[in-house]
């Protein structure tokens, strides 16, 4: 059934039937479909975080010759994150008494502001992302930057020894670990040649050999550096430092109880989610099943894409969690010297690699790359040439 | 009151509010919190002027690393938990007057031009757009800024087609990047640990004559 | 941003630079005064972002504002090795008893 005027975006759609259907959305319009799509971003923020933390007392259980949880909900406990989050609710909300008071409340807001507008700029599915921006990928890590601002003022101002040396642990491997990161992440970019997900997503359609880990030896090992600066980036084990339990009690966390600890954890668990959905866009294919089917646009593949993408995501997920039970925690030297002797100049000549790749390729082989098709005759070929529009909103849903 | 007023009016209250409690709070790492929130305000209101790359570098440079370097210099120069170096409160009123005349002066300044007639003025000056001149607006500014940064002008070239092609930003960001990482080589070179020949010099009292 | 006036933004700006300023002034910490700098950068730098949208510019505006944002992150480094040295030539932050020549 056709509708009788094609509403391109959430906000297009509420201007048509709540208000006047003639004229371009209005700031309601707008404001309804941005308030919806904060909705289902916050679905996503809430939900990965207790689907994981279920998932991961249940990976550990196992690894370690344990039930894991099997009291709330059945013999599987998949209620006791519900229980686990009623408990915390519970606690008293204390401030111990050297603490700054302000600083202390604020830190966890900082750190769940960050993590969750990154989602805002992460592709879902073709066209499902909140914004769609040219520089979608340069203001993810710009946010997930600000994460470490609450880290380092909740340790601070928690007033004790333990939590000002895990924010100092924090601050000092979060920002060196960036470095590496944002270098590997460029190097799909260098291949790519836009810096917007949607765009980098798309041009990954096809075989599984178009996927951009394929592209050349380059994007195939910064996958790898990638997902391991990501997993110290998140603060996740072996590099989990900043909340040593052994050493430090529990690092910058040491003074938070009940909400404000909670939200620490949610965020934690949503940037693992959210580097784990960077690497699927950037490197292994976004929404695409990795064969030339299912590539219409409509609204199930659509919805088959973004099971498709959340279920690449939470793999590269539980692999963060299966390294977390297997591996011992390291050294902070360890931890520095592994980013700053190793990380850093691996990524770099990765990057320049990545760089040379293409012209010398050209002349060689006359393709750029090995497997896939070449970037430029893929049949969903890259929105370069008409930049669709990204007017504010996309529709999400 | 429109949406944009508005969003406008709470992205400037913030900012604005953040920097006068910068100036009025005592404590350290509490300036660095409000300057954080002054600092994402702005990048804020950098995006509602469709500079979205110009706030994201504001959220990723300015935020996320010069704040958490300005943290660890509190961090590292504080001698007890919360540094308070008080401003007495003559200071402060004298600051505050200072402060408000000088906020009156530039504001009058700034009021006295009539920004439309300038405006006007210059798209006078400005040869029309030409067809396939593709403005930046709607805050993809990504590809235009990374041109320019190259040497390539397309919003200015496109405007004008039989003039000489405009020159960019080439030299200038070659000359930043030297020099960003000279800087970052000398910070380092200033900042590493020396070795104190002899500590009770600087610890005793007798150390004025010593060196 | 339709119905906001450039003044609006220039104005905001012109806070931003005051409040630097007195802050600069006032503050006895040596990295109160660096933040100070920076307040002060930000106002410019809403004012280039703001005139490269209302006024004929193109990009000039927004390229000029990523140099000065970038040129604020070396400076804040340089600054702030000056002001571990200072630290650990008087024992204190406060700029206001250095006041001693010793090499």
């Amino acid at each position: 059934m056709e509708p009788v005027l094609a509403a391109q975006t959430l906000a297009e759609f509420f201007q048509q039937y709540l208000f006047d259907p003639e004229s371009a959305p209005g700031f309601l319009a707008k404001a309804l479909a941005a308030l919806i799509h904060a909705l289902l971003l916050g679905c996503f923020f809430g939900l990965p975080g207790g689907i994981f933390i279920w998932g991961e007392r249940k990976i550990a259980g196992r690894i370690q010759d344990r039930l894991g949880p099997t009291r709330v909900g059945g013999r599987f406990g998949w209620l006791q994150p519900l229980a686990d989050g009623l408990k915390l609710v519970q606690k008293e909300d204390l401030v111990p008494k050297p603490a700054d008071p302000l600083l202390f409340r604020m830190a966890p807001y900082i750190v769940l502001v960050a993590s969750f507008s990154a989602l805002m700029v992460l592709p879902f599915s073709d066209g499902w992302v909140a914004v769609a921006l040219d520089s979608g990928l340069f203001l993810i890590f710009a946010v997930l930057a600000l994460e470490v601002v609450g880290v380092i003022l909740g340790g601070y101002a928690s007033g004790s020894k333990w939590a000002l040396l895990g924010a100092m642990r924090e601050a000092a491997q979060m920002v060196s670990y960036e470095i590496p990161m944002s270098i590997c992440a460029v190097v799909p970019v260098v291949a790519a040649g836009t810096l917007n997900l949607g765009e980098i997503a798309r041009m990954q359609s096809g075989w599984i050999t178009n996927w951009l880990i394929f592209h050349d030896p380059f994007t195939f090992c910064a996958f790898f550096v990638y997902f391991a600066c990501a997993t110290a980036s998140c603060k996740r084990a072996p590099f989990d430092l900043p909340e040593a339990e052994s050493e430090l009690v529990a690092g910058f966390m040491t003074e938070y109880s009940g909400m404000r600890w909670a939200l620490f954890f949610l965020a934690e668990y949503t940037s693992m989610f959210i580097v784990s959905g960077i690497a699927t866009v950037l490197f292994l294919g976004g929404w695409h099943l990795g064969l030339p089917v299912l590539e219409s646009a409509s609204w199930p593949v659509h919805l088959i894409g973004m099971c498709v993408f959340l279920l690449k995501a939470s793999v590269l997920v539980i692999v963060q969690i299966w390294v977390r039970w297997t591996l011992p925690r390291l050294r902070i030297d360890q931890v520095m010297m592994a980013c700053l002797k190793y990380l850093i100049p691996i990524s770099c000549v990765l990057f320049l690699g990545a760089v040379l790749w293409p012209v010398t390729m050209a002349q060689v082989l006359h393709r750029t790359t090995l497997l896939g098709q070449p970037l430029g005759e893929r049949a969903a070929a890259p929105a370069i040439v008409a930049p669709e529009k990204t007017a504010g909103s996309r529709v999400k849903r | 009151m429109t949406g944009d007023q508005l969003l406008f009016a709470i992205l400037a209250l913030t900012a604005c509010c953040g920097a006068v409690a910068v100036v009025i709070s005592q404590n350290v790492v509490r300036m660095a919190f409000w300057l954080i929130v002054s600092l994402s305000a702005t990048a804020g209101l950098f995006f509602s002027l469709h500079a979205d790359f110009v706030g994201a570098v504001q959220l990723l440079v300015y935020v996320g690393g010069t704040l958490v370097l300005l943290i660890f210099g509190v961090m590292l120069t504080a001698s007890g938990p919360f540094v308070r170096i008080r401003t007495t409160l003559a200071e402060g009123l004298l600051g505050a007057c200072v402060g408000v005349a000088l906020l009156l002066t530039v504001l009058s300044g700034v009021m006295g031009v009539a920004w439309d007639r300038v405006a006007a003025h210059q798209t006078a000056a400005t040869p029309p757009p030409q067809p396939g001149f593709n403005p930046a607006e709607e805050g993809n500014t990504t590809r235009p800024l990374g041109l320019s940064l190259l040497g390539l002008r397309p919003d200015k070239d496109l405007r004008s087609p039989g003039n000489e092609p405009s020159t960019g930003y080439l030299l200038p960001f070659e000359i930043v990047s030297v020099h960003l990482l000279v800087v970052l080589i000398g910070a380092a070179y200033l900042a590493r640990t020396k070795r104190r020949a002899r500590p009770e010099a600087i610890e005793g009292t007798d150390a004025s004559g010593t060196t | 941003m339709d119905g906001v006036s450039l003044n609006a933004y220039l104005l905001v700006g012109a806070v931003l630079f005051v409040c630097g300023v007195v802050c600069m002034a006032t503050k006895r910490n040596g990295i109160g005064v660096l933040m100070g700098v920076e307040l002060v950068l930000n106002g410019a730098n809403v004012n280039f972002v703001a005139f490269s949208h209302y006024m004929p510019l193109g990009l000039d505006g927004q390229v000029i504002a990523l140099f000065v944002i970038v040129l604020a992150a070396a400076e804040a480094a340089v600054a702030l090795a000056i002001a571990l040295n200072y630290y650990n030539s008087f024992q204190t932050i406060d700029v206001d008893r250095g006041d001693d020549l010793r090499g």
